[in-house]
């Protein structure tokens, strides 16, 4: 019988990979040629999807992107056999130079299997951190993570060792402590947490459960935006499993330690990615941002101790408790430590998801994963870091791919999320939409933002009538200062940044149509 | 005043009693509530806001918001495409232009055979395989002017086949 894997993750799906795997399955049938066709997770390896493979004694053979009217050429290639005779035929999987390249920690299992199948997760060392961690104490938990280096990955770049002591060393009141996985990632361009959740989701189960023992917390729950509906089911499925084989209930693996947890769907609002806003969203009510102080990991949700933690955080737990901590901080340079999963998206010839080290630059990721653009006309603009992201020019291209590094010249390299664009765009419209994005979704609770936002619109719609634009303009900036200082959250904070980006480095973009050219 | 349908108000107040225990509750009883429904009858607000012990002010703010709740029934499916930056860069603004055209609504409507409501959505996390639209619960990737004629044509007709 031949084992053909058939990937069930969000994008493959997109792109056509149920009807695949049900006409491959008849195909296979009227051919008499028994199949098992398995729906693992994606490599990430975008534009290949869907991209199935073949098991073979010398290992996982790739085709793709595969359309309905390849199954019957590949079927009498005999590609169920071994053969690599077919056009779509990429070779072994895990020599593809795109996969080859990347140093692989949070991202090893992704694709390879099964996402809600427990022995598929054990098979590749899944849970052999959290049976450490039942092991040891609180503080020997989080001081492993402290030696990690591990930073939050939600765009603050907290180190999350820090972030766990502080609740370790709360006293709650109510004897209740929560772990908070934020899974709303709503930046454009990022999909790693996605990816997270639906090719390896007992990765993030078992981190949460870690996090869970080192601060004395029992119940988490995962915070999942709602336009995923595939990560939703596939989560829910993967939570009721670990539940009955005891992975997470009242008695973990026979250890008497607890942790329950539940996934809470979003309503679509991107201001409930910014953690305070999330927590009082959890509680049942508008996602308004909290001022800071208190800390979440003091006062957090229903007013308990909170470690609120993005899932890229708690999905590189295992490794570094099953690891140990240094092994995860021999990675990386500076204080940028560990891998950082970037996401190549927007108009590239191939997306996807690339785990490395800290520390390549752009340009890198940019021309020798992506390939340039999708449309194969010359790039021209990049935004790094979602919709608050600045838009890098060329000549911004060679800085390598480092918190500092970008924060030095005024950018963001946040959840990792890169969006390139090609020379048709016109980035006075992209600072306009950066603005509107701004007025749809700010909580509404500090003026910058709410009314900045606004304002914002009206003033670059004047522009780009060349209404007064040199005063124009000089207006523009100040706005964007006072929503940089003023706003409560980055919401307001860095909308300008996009913005500013935009006016400084594509100047000619907000120049009259008439003028240009001239 | 509009008359709450017995059927209607049934089916609240067995969502409302069977998740007002969790903690926080109100977000889980309203897409409980649109799950079931397709929308969030005002009318319903009067019964959640007593059973939360809060006002019926702060259940109404609640609703209004966030995007995905909705106080009107929706059309029989809905129809989501992605405004964001990944989308824009691969299209996805002439992709709008285009579906609001054709279906001759603009955002947050509903065309007038009750088929489909199209709503905007920011991020499916299909930014590698943009522009992306969702149809109810399902995402499409790289969504041209023809891809989405096709989409919508196959939703209007599968009304005809539940008949056959």
């Amino acid at each position: 019988m031949s084992k053909i894997y058939i990937p069930r993750d969000t994008t493959a799906l997109a792109m056509g990979a149920n009807q695949i795997a049900a006409e491959i399955a008849a195909e296979a049938e009227q051919r008499g040629e028994p199949v098992e066709i398995v729906r693992n997770g994606s490599r990430g390896l975008f534009w290949l999807e869907p991209m199935i493979e073949v098991e073979t004694a010398n290992g996982r053979i790739a085709y793709g992107p595969v359309e309905r009217t390849d199954i019957d050429s590949l079927f009498n290639s005999g590609f169920l056999q071994g053969s690599t005779d077919h056009p779509l035929c990429q070779g072994l999987t895990e020599a593809i130079p795109y996969l080859k390249k990347q140093q692989r920690l949070t991202f090893a299992r992704a694709g390879i299997t099964d996402p809600v199948s427990l022995a598929d997760y054990q098979s590749l060392d899944g849970f052999n951190g959290l049976k450490k961690a039942l092991q040891m104490d609180p503080q020997a938990i989080v001081d492993e993570v402290k030696s990690s280096g591990l930073r939050g990955r939600g765009g603050a770049a907290f180190p999350t060792g820090i972030k766990w002591q502080t609740v370790l060393d709360a006293v709650s009141g109510q004897d209740q402590k929560y772990i908070v996985c934020n899974a709303d990632e709503g930046d454009s361009g990022t999909f790693a947490d996605r990816m997270v959740m639906e090719a390896d989701p007992y990765m993030l189960i078992e981190g949460m459960t870690i996090a869970g023992l080192a601060v004395g917390a029992t119940q988490g729950y995962i915070y999942l935006r709602s336009e995923y509906p595939v990560a939703h089911q596939i989560l829910n499925e993967a939570i009721e499993k670990a539940e009955a084989a005891g992975f997470l209930g009242d008695n973990i693996l026979g250890s008497g330690q607890r942790f329950h947890l539940e996934v809470r769907l979003g309503a679509k609002a991107y201001i409930c990615g910014e953690e305070t806003s999330l927590l009082e969203s959890l509680e049942g009510k508008r996602g308004l941002v909290r001022a800071k102080p208190p800390l979440p990991a003091i006062v957090g949700l229903f007013g308990q101790p909170t470690v609120v933690n993005n899932v890229l955080s708690l999905a590189a737990i295992p490794f570094i408790l099953s690891q140990g901590g240094q092994a995860y901080a021999d990675y990386g340079m500076g204080r940028s430590l560990g891998t950082l999963p970037f996401q190549l998206a927007g108009n590239i010839k191939r997306g996807g998801l690339i785990e490395l080290a800290f520390g390549l630059t752009l340009r890198e990721l940019l021309e020798d994963f992506g390939d340039g653009t999708f449309s194969g006309r010359p790039m021209r603009a990049v935004q790094v870091g979602g919709p608050l992201g600045a838009y890098m020019p060329e000549s911004q291209w060679d800085t390598p791919l480092d918190y500092e590094a970008f924060a030095a010249i005024g950018a963001v390299l946040g959840h990792g999320g890169v969006v390139a664009f090609d020379e048709s765009v016109d980035m006075s419209e992209q600072a306009r939409f950066s603005m509107e994005f701004c007025v749809e979704e700010s909580c509404g609770k500090c003026t910058p933002c709410r009314i900045g936002s606004t304002r914002g619109v009206e003033v670059i719609d004047r522009i780009r009538n060349n209404e007064n634009r040199e005063a124009n303009l000089e207006l523009l900036s100040d706005l964007c200062d006072t929503m940089i200082d003023g706003s409560l959250c980055a919401m307001g904070g860095m909308t300008p940044f996009p913005v500013n980006s935009a006016v400084k480095h594509f100047p000619e973009d907000f120049q009259p149509k008439t003028e240009q050219g001239a | 005043m509009t008359v709450f349908h017995e059927p209607l108000q049934q089916q609240v107040s067995e969502v409302i009693s069977e998740l007002k225990h969790k903690p926080g509750a109100l977000l889980p009883i309203l897409h409980a509530i649109q799950e079931r429904l397709g929308y969030i009858p005002p009318e319903s607000v009067g019964s959640i806001a007593e059973a939360l012990n809060q006002s019926r002010a702060e259940i109404h703010g609640v609703i209004s918001f966030y995007h995905q709740f909705r106080t009107t029934p929706p059309g029989k499916h809905q129809v989501e495409i992605c405004r964001a930056e990944a989308c824009q860069a691969m299209g996805a603004r002439q992709l709008e232009a285009h579906a609001k055209s054709s279906l001759g609504i603009d955002y947050h409507q509903t065309t007038g055979d009750r088929t489909l409501t199209l709503e905007p959505v920011y991020c499916l996390g299909n930014c590698a395989c943009a522009p992306s639209v969702r149809v109810n619960d399902e995402i499409v990737g790289r969504v041209t002017a023809d891809k989405f004629d096709q989409l919508v044509s196959e939703l209007q007709t599968q009304k005809l086949e539940v008949l056959s």
